[in-house]
């Protein structure tokens, strides 16, 4: 991991009246993280991204960028942040082609036509270009909010439930497009999300928030192995496995079965010693699934911070 | 601020509620001159001689562009207000509403840039339906009609030779545009309030006619509030067309105008950099 921070928040507080949206928040993030921003709706992850973007002012706290004081460095740091800031809206009555010229310009770079055109081709627009905006679907517009984020080259791309309203494919396509700007081009990527799933499968680290305040903070692997994994074994003979398991300090680990499959709460390392134990019991495996995942974590810190 | 302000105003140009007011100027202002022409001159000509008792006489080619640019410039002032808010009413709330509040102020550009580039957005437009007016009413109304000594009935008849009247005229566009830019500076004050147009929009125009009201009604305990209003001063274009002009007047009510300017624009911004975007 690399130890240069590219965020540093302390204690960020944003209070609405009597309401704590935000409270007391630490996080850090480094240079080349795809770092996953993880909470239920509501638990204050859209207001603490506006409070990075300037969009609200923080109550209290502080927010480093790149090093620098956000609301004293305000402009340079915006200049190297794409953001989507919850779902992606542009000027309706204006082309895809025109809102990313006028975006990139008020940006302050000098912007080509050529520029433009591979930032819709990189989102799969370029047919698209000339269409009013008004005329997109919501996966389209969510496309061209990524194309918009990444118009004048920034380092830091924060992006806020980038692939809420899309299709599988859909989702499957910004998933890559992130991967691709984190290991290809060396971004550094905040994403904020409540699909645990695309957490789980592009986040380098993470935290969880509840109800403005942080449960956990690490990296995926770290989090997802401090607990045991739910793994289902798909077998051909159910009433010999389970006379096996009976006999076995298996039991131990064994939860419940349904037609030729067996649940078993387990060590990750433990999964190939119980494979091999059926194995040299003559019982043919035909599936080993981990049932636990990120779901399962985020469930149990969410409703632990609930009560 | 002049890329800022030349987005501004493309976006501006690019909204069809931006056209209503040039349209609406470019069909009421050859309707009105092909109706005084075929059929008002000589009766406005009639009605004013006939306050002299029947008594006056005329010479010349008093039927001309310049009598024609007045009276529709007369006409038609009242209703510009509604032409400018459509506009002024949306530079802060269109973003509000559209949602792009998120992806303009998330770019390198500080609040005051972004107020102060709407704000000269919206004096452009305004200008430039001024000029349109202008170019319409008095240019098109001289090639059309000729030019010739203007008799203009306000308190009194005042007439001016055809060499004194031109920069009268550019005296009060300019005037207009001063007090039209007051107008739209209220809408935009009002439209850094809320999160949609059509409440600035409507508000200004309460604003307007109320204060315009008071201004009329004919009681004298009004008369000590009136000069604190500044719809007083919307209409004071109409001093150059007086002999002798009133250029105190004049100058004061500029000053109070421009200063409502000023004052509007201030608050805007200061609403507008202490704003949270929740939009």
């Amino acid at each position: 991991m690399n130890d240069e921070k590219i965020i540093e928040i302390k204690n960020l507080t944003k209070q609405y009246k009597k309401l704590v949206a935000v409270n007391n928040l630490n996080l850090n993030v480094y240079k080349g993280d795809v770092f996953g921003f993880l909470g239920p709706n509501g638990a204050g992850k859209s207001t603490t991204i506006r409070m990075l973007l300037t969009l609200i002012k923080p109550t209290s706290g502080s927010i480093k960028i790149f090093n620098k004081d956000l609301t004293e460095h305000r402009k340079t740091i915006l200049s190297k942040i794409g953001a989507i800031v919850e779902k992606p809206d542009f000027y309706l009555y204006l082309t895809a082609y025109k809102n990313l010229e006028i975006l990139a310009k008020t940006s302050g770079i000098k912007i080509t036509k050529k520029k433009i055109m591979e930032m819709l081709e990189l989102v799969g627009l370029s047919d698209r270009y000339n269409s009013k905006v008004k005329t997109f679907s919501h996966g389209m517009k969510q496309r061209l909010g990524i194309a918009q984020t990444l118009i004048h080259d920034p380092e830091l791309i924060i992006l806020d439930e980038p692939t809420t309203g899309l299709d599988p494919q859909g989702m499957k396509e910004i998933r890559d497009l992130i991967l691709y700007l984190s290991k290809e081009k060396g971004k550094t990527v905040f994403l904020s999300s409540h699909i645990l799933r695309e957490i789980e499968l592009i986040a380098t680290r993470m935290i969880i928030i509840n109800k403005g305040t942080a449960k956990v903070e690490g990296t995926v692997e770290e989090l997802l192995n401090e607990e045991k994994l739910k793994v289902k074994f798909e077998i051909n003979d159910k009433e010999e496995a389970l006379q096996l398991i009976e006999k076995s300090t298996w039991k131990n680990n064994y939860l419940t079965a349904e037609n030729n499959k067996l649940l078993f709460q387990l060590d990750k390392q433990d999964i190939p010693q119980l494979t091999k134990f059926f194995v040299n019991n003559n019982i043919m495996i035909s599936a080993v699934v981990p049932m636990r995942s990120l779901e399962d974590y985020f469930l149990k810190i969410t409703e632990e911070s609930s009560v | 601020m002049i890329t800022l302000t030349k987005i501004e105003l493309f976006k501006i140009f690019k909204k069809w509620r931006t056209y209503i007011g040039f349209i609406a100027i470019g069909i009421l202002v050859p309707l009105a001159q092909w109706a005084l022409y075929a059929q008002g001159l000589e009766s406005y000509q009639t009605s004013i001689t006939r306050k002299l008792g029947d008594s006056f006489l005329t010479g010349g080619n008093i039927l001309n562009g310049y009598l024609l640019a007045f009276i529709v410039l007369q006409g038609l002032y009242f209703h510009f207000p509604f032409l400018v808010v459509l506009v002024g009413g949306d530079l802060f709330s269109g973003e509000a509403t559209s949602g792009t509040y998120r992806i303009l102020l998330t770019r390198p550009v500080t609040r005051f840039q972004v107020a102060t580039s709407k704000f000269f957005a919206g004096l452009i437009y305004t200008f430039l339906l001024i000029l349109w007016l202008m170019i319409l009413s008095l240019f098109v109304s001289l090639w059309l009609f000729g030019s010739g000594a203007l008799m203009v009935f306000l308190d009194k008849i005042y007439i001016f030779s055809s060499s004194d009247v031109f920069w009268r005229f550019l005296a009060a566009y300019g005037y207009a545009f001063i007090s039209l830019s007051t107008i739209c500076t209220l809408a935009y004050f009002l439209s850094s309030l809320v999160d949609n147009a059509i409440g600035p929009i409507i508000t200004t125009m309460a604003i307007i006619i109320v204060f315009t009201i008071l201004s009329l009604l004919p009681f004298d305990v009004l008369e000590t509030f009136r000069p604190y209003f500044f719809t007083t001063y919307l209409d004071k274009w109409k001093l150059f067309f007086k002999d002798p002009i009133d250029f105190a007047m004049i100058t004061k009510s500029t000053i109070i105008l421009v200063s409502h300017i000023l004052l509007f624009y201030s608050a805007s911004l200061l609403i507008f950099i202490k704003k949270d975007i929740l939009s």
